[in-house]
């Protein structure tokens, strides 16, 4: 990270016979293997930005540059060869199977058969597509299956930088969020330079690195990570268009891992009745959880210890939930606002009690 | 109609026209020579081959160029609209004014006959090739653009072949229109199957007139289905094992707004 692999400078954009422009004045920066989200309002200028670094669209004024190479200096089928593009209709010919779709650029780049073959049979397994839609044709496949084809061609020689204009948008919500979490799963690996164009705040919270927010005109409004615009919204118009559940949006992005979380009362099944009653009495909770060797058996209350001299004479009730490391922050609110409890109680794989999460502690991360 | 008029011109339901038609094309005198029906057939043929060849060498390239680039597009609606005002009939003694009978040239190649064919296969071929082109979905070229195809790819890669069967549409209507039309050049001297229907008109033999008006009718239909037959050919699949839906020849006013 830190080495910029796109950068805008002063771009406008005006197209011929209209008033205002399009792309005001945009400087904009994306690092290497990093995910820029644009986002904004419609017509904003997200397309056109977009457009105008593979030079669909040829920049009025200011520079952009390609791993340091401006893109007016190179030939536009070239530039093209080595970014892979995504739009929300996608475009596949519908006279070439799925296959040849996806073979486009490499058989364009003069790749032999057998190359060609083994690529097309690695992209539909890491897109986890059937090779039985290989030899279909696009007219016969889903919504959710021509998204994965799209992508699939567009990574087809492997380029490092990709462009995506409203990719997912054009499926419905459930298949979308596969889709989202898919292409996550791959960038991962991958570690493309993309910029991702969306309307949708949500999918760029979901999918960025950074989000830059536009307003009319390509006008930037702020460029940083979702954390970061939820957070600290640089001014009205971001805060505005964040929307509503500003808090529980960061929440969805900050992980159990990364805060700490309260120990709680715990006592082991060798413990005096006695000294979980007192626990149960100061620590304001009503219960106690009971961990043997670190695993989490459970959790009892006095009227579970009447009459009981040790812990272990009572059975332990096992929590309704828990969360795990890897889970967000909403995800434990959630957990304790519906569990009996009011925590959400942090295990490890195997059980492995971790603490405790209460809503006092998830609505400081809220605030800070 | 007064009795001279009925002795000239038969009414074809009568009883013995029918048999009289059957003899004709029964006669092996009308088989043989350069005045027989496989001659007069070549000519029919070879007359309105050239002249739909021609206008499709004309017209292909400009509907191509029209439709890829989306400039002049006015030209696709004037040609076509011309094409619809002007008679074929007057078209035909018109080139003969300027370009005279041209009797010196062999009877299926007249350059009046051949002028006027031409003119005539144009507007159907250019509109289809046109439309054909830039129905293309403009999202399945943008992506193309995008993914780096150059222009000469897009239009051999992808519009050609998906307008493929709108162009083949084009060029069966204009070859129909010809078949049809070429019969005129008997009138300016050439030949062709008219040359039957004109000769009968001359000696009062109704019998051959029907039969080369039949004939010509044949021929059309002929062309209309074996054509159709290609244009179904050259249609690029869009599922296995079936071809995509062969459009109908559509003549088109203008581009869409
Ligand atoms: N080819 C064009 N000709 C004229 N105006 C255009 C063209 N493309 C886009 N625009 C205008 O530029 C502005 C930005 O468009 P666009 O980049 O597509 O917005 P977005 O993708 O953010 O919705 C809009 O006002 C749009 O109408
Ligand atoms: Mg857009």
């Amino acid at each position: 990270m830190g080495d910029t692999m796109i950068s805008l400078r002063h771009v406008a954009k005006r197209f011929p016979g209209t008033r205002t422009p399009a792309v005001r004045d945009l400087s904009l920066d994306v690092d290497r293997g990093e995910t820029v989200v644009l986002v904004g309002p419609s017509g904003c200028g997200k397309t056109t930005t977009m457009k105008m670094i593979n030079r669909l669209i040829e920049p009025t004024s200011g520079t952009i540059e390609v791993d340091g190479t401006d893109v007016m200096a190179q030939d536009p089928v070239r530039l093209r060869r080595g970014m892979g593009y995504v739009i929300q209709s996608i475009g596949l010919m519908p006279h070439r199977t799925v296959a040849q779709n996806i073979a486009t650029v490499p058989r364009l780049e003069g790749w032999d058969d057998a190359r060609i073959d083994r690529r097309v049979r690695e992209l539909a397994a890491t897109l986890r597509l059937d090779e039985e839609l290989l030899d279909r044709y696009p007219a016969e496949l889903s919504g959710g299956q021509r998204q994965r084809v799209g992508v699939a061609r567009a990574l087809a020689v492997d380029p490092p930088v990709m462009l995506m204009d409203e990719p997912f948008a054009a499926v419905d919500p459930i298949v979308r969020a596969v889709l989202q979490d898919q292409f996550l799963d791959i960038q991962r690996r991958l570690r493309k330079t993309i910029v991702f164009v969306t309307h949708d705040i949500d999918e760029a919270i979901k999918m960025a690195d950074r989000i830059a927010i536009l307003n009319l005109g390509g006008v930037l409004e702020q460029h940083a990570p979702p954390e970061e615009i939820l957070r600290e919204p640089a001014n009205a118009f971001v805060e505005e268009f964040v929307g509503a559940e500003r808090g529980l949006k960061r929440l969805a992005l900050i992980k159990v891992s990364e805060i700490d979380v309260d120990e709680g009362p715990v006592v082991s099944p060798e413990d005096d009745a006695e000294k979980a009653r007192a626990l149960i009495r100061d620590g304001g909770f009503g219960w106690v959880s009971v961990l043997e060797d670190g695993e989490l058996l459970g959790w009892v209350d006095e009227a579970m210890l009447e009459g009981k001299a040790r812990v272990s004479d009572a059975t332990p009730r096992r929590f309704s939930a828990y969360v795990t490391a890897e889970d967000s922050l909403r995800q434990a609110l959630d957990s304790i606002v519906t569990s009996r409890t009011n925590v959400a109680v942090v295990v490890t794989e195997g059980q492995r009690y971790r603490g405790i999460l209460t809503l006092e502690r998830v609505s400081r991360e809220i605030v800070s | 109609m007064g009795p001279e008029d009925s002795e000239r011109h038969r009414d074809m339901s009568e009883p013995g026209f029918f048999s009289e038609v059957v003899e004709w094309f029964a006669d092996p005198l009308h088989w043989e020579g350069s005045f027989g029906v496989p001659s007069r057939l070549v000519e029919h043929l070879i007359m309105s081959g050239v002249s739909v060849l021609a206008a499709s060498i004309l017209a292909l390239p400009v509907g191509m160029y029209i439709g890829h680039s989306r400039r002049l597009e006015t030209l696709v609606v004037s040609v076509a609209n011309l094409g619809r005002a002007i008679p074929s009939f007057g078209l035909i003694f018109l080139a003969v004014l300027v370009m005279g009978l041209g009797l010196d040239f062999p009877a299926s190649l007249r350059p009046a006959a051949l002028f006027a064919l031409t003119l005539l296969a144009i507007p159907p071929i250019l509109t289809n090739t046109y439309v054909g082109i830039q129905g293309v979905d403009p999202d399945t070229l943008e992506a193309a653009r995008g993914m780096g195809l150059t222009e000469g790819q897009v239009l051999r890669g992808l519009e050609l072949p998906l307008a493929a069967p709108l162009i083949m549409g084009g060029i069966r209507t204009a070859a129909v229109q010809v078949v049809a039309t070429a019969t005129l050049a008997a009138v300016i001297g050439g030949g062709g199957l008219g040359r039957f229907i004109l000769d009968g008109f001359a000696t009062g033999d109704d019998a051959q007139i029907f039969a080369g008006a039949l004939l010509v009718a044949l021929l059309a239909v002929l062309t209309e289905v074996s054509l159709g037959l290609l244009q179904r050919a050259v249609s690029p699949r869009t599922s296995p094992g079936r071809r995509r839906e062969v459009p109908e020849p559509t003549p088109v006013a203008g581009p869409a707004a």
